[in-house]
């Protein structure tokens, strides 16, 4: 039962490095903005080194994670529009959980969950930047009326919220997946893998390949 | 500061109740609008008092010198040229820090103990705790709190809590000439100041009227003003209370938000150890002999 070598190039070096700067920004804008968020996770701002370098770091966390996220969404942009069979896949969303992966129509390299994370994350990051700015004090938060900022800081509050849980969702997907970590730290994946998950996108490679 | 902690009922960014124990009056500073001749005597002495000396700033036409509230001036004289009724009027007010009972800077607050509000009504920065995020100026219904480009603290009035912790009144009250600004009690202030109002209305003043917000829980700083129907005159919000955004962005949602974070990883944890791991289920077949489905 040896295991099926890797033989299938995922995502390049390049790639990779670009997505694990993402995620460890992520962590610091995120924990940096969750002992802001409320004062029962104040003590994270202890990680950062007390409350003003807390203040101080998170939004520049925030631009890195921002600037490297879309340097990344340029070469997947295209392979996350939303086709018809991806919301019958969607409709499906029982079979997904259930682990019932054949019964769903067949994904491309992206499959419909990933595109809505996708989609969902574009989204939040560019609330989160705009009205980020409008509340940083140090840079731009004055040129701005105060209903204004107070507007931004809800909705900043709000679009953390959804990028949080949208996170959640998407590590949880890559230790559900086997494979997938593998596939972001060590670029490659198994025939197999890709078969199963991504049949759409496995052909297109062996037709290309041919 | 150790036994005055006692006399703390509400600390920011802390989700239990401070010591309860003591029970201090609550006190008010009465500004009198009427009777302000518009000397400074209160801006110097505010300065003297605290230490503070702002930078010499620009004339740009107007006797209001500095031209706002800045992280070095507490308090500040506005001159306002209105005509209300067609007739010109030179408006003065003291500006500054207004201590509301339902302090929208302690509301926003995301770092504990940067401020405080004392039971005595005071609401304090302590700029040692203080983060400098600004959040204190995004909730502050006065547009009162300034932030410093030297050190990125916070700063405005104490209401010389230092003086009043001692039986003192503050400085600003103590250098006026002309009882403009009265300090006590916040029943003996209402009281002096209904009388004010009573006098103001037989001089012909007929909307003179006091300014003690409710939609803030009232404040111990309070206004008698001429004008009480259009405190737009003296650029005082008519009805100010904490935006029902920063109460969106402080409130209830918080805590659901991290209920919902953490639901979300119970049902990721509970998915995995029922419908398990999704594995490729080809590998523990010959690998090759399988064509793709």
């Amino acid at each position: 039962m040896s295991r099926e070598e890797d033989t299938i190039v995922r995502y390049t070096a390049s790639e990779r490095i670009n997505h694990w700067i993402v995620a460890i920004a992520f962590f610091a804008a995120g924990l940096s903005g969750l002992a802001l968020f409320h004062p029962s996770l104040f003590f994270l701002a202890n990680l950062f080194g007390g409350g003003p370098w807390t203040r101080i770091i998170h939004p520049w966390a925030g631009v890195v994670m921002v600037i490297a996220f879309f340097l990344m969404a340029r070469w997947m942009w295209a392979d996350n529009y939303l086709t018809a069979e991806d919301w019958q896949w969607l409709k499906q969303i029982w079979d997904v959980v259930g682990n019932k992966e054949e019964r769903l129509p067949p994904a491309g390299r992206y499959n419909a969950g990933q595109k809505m994370l996708f989609w969902t994350l574009v989204a939040s990051l560019v609330l989160l930047l705009v009205s980020g700015a409008m509340i940083w004090y140090g840079y731009f938060a004055l040129y701005f009326p105060l209903w204004a900022r107070q507007l931004a800081a809800a909705v900043h509050a709000f679009a953390a919220f959804v990028l949080v849980l949208a996170i959640i969702v998407h590590i949880y997907a890559s230790i559900w997946v086997k494979g997938s970590i593998r596939a972001m730290v060590r670029g490659k994946v198994t025939p197999a893998w890709a078969r199963q998950h991504h049949p759409e996108w496995y052909r297109e490679i062996m037709e290309g390949k041919a | 500061m150790a036994l005055q902690s006692l006399d703390i009922v509400a600390r920011s960014a802390t989700t239990l109740p401070p010591p309860q124990i003591r029970h201090t009056e609550e006190v008010a500073k009465l500004i009198d609008i009427s009777k302000c001749i518009g000397c400074k005597a209160c801006q110097a002495a505010c300065m003297e008092w605290n230490d503070l000396r702002d930078e010499v700033g620009i004339n740009f036409g107007s006797y209001q010198n500095p031209a706002d509230l800045t992280p070095a001036s507490w308090t500040l004289m506005r001159f306002y040229e209105v005509e209300p009724d067609g007739e010109l009027e030179w408006l003065i007010r003291k500006d500054g820090c207004m201590h509301c009972a339902e302090p929208g800077c302690l509301e926003a607050c995301p770092s504990p103990g940067a401020i405080i509000k004392y039971s005595n009504g005071i609401v304090d920065f302590v700029e040692e705790n203080c983060i400098g995020c600004g959040y204190c100026v995004t909730g502050c219904p006065f547009n009162i709190p300034r932030i410093s480009k030297k050190d990125n603290k916070a700063y405005k009035c104490t209401l010389c809590s230092d003086r009043v912790a001692v039986g003192l009144e503050p400085a600003c009250v103590k250098a006026c000439p002309t009882q403009a600004l009265v300090f006590g009690t916040k029943q003996a202030m209402l009281e002096h100041a209904a009388e004010r109002v009573a006098e103001l209305k037989e001089r012909g003043f007929k909307n003179a009227g006091v300014y003690d917000p409710p939609g803030v829980g009232g404040t111990h700083v309070i206004y008698v003003l001429q004008h009480a129907d259009k405190p737009e005159l003296y650029e005082l919000p008519k009805d100010p209370k904490i935006s029902p955004l920063v109460r969106l962005w402080k409130g209830i949602t918080k805590p659901l938000a991290l209920a919902a974070f953490g639901l979300s990883i119970v049902i990721g944890f509970l998915h995995y150890v029922s419908v398990g791991p999704n594995e490729v289920k080809e590998e523990k077949k010959d690998t090759d002999s399988n064509p793709p489905a």
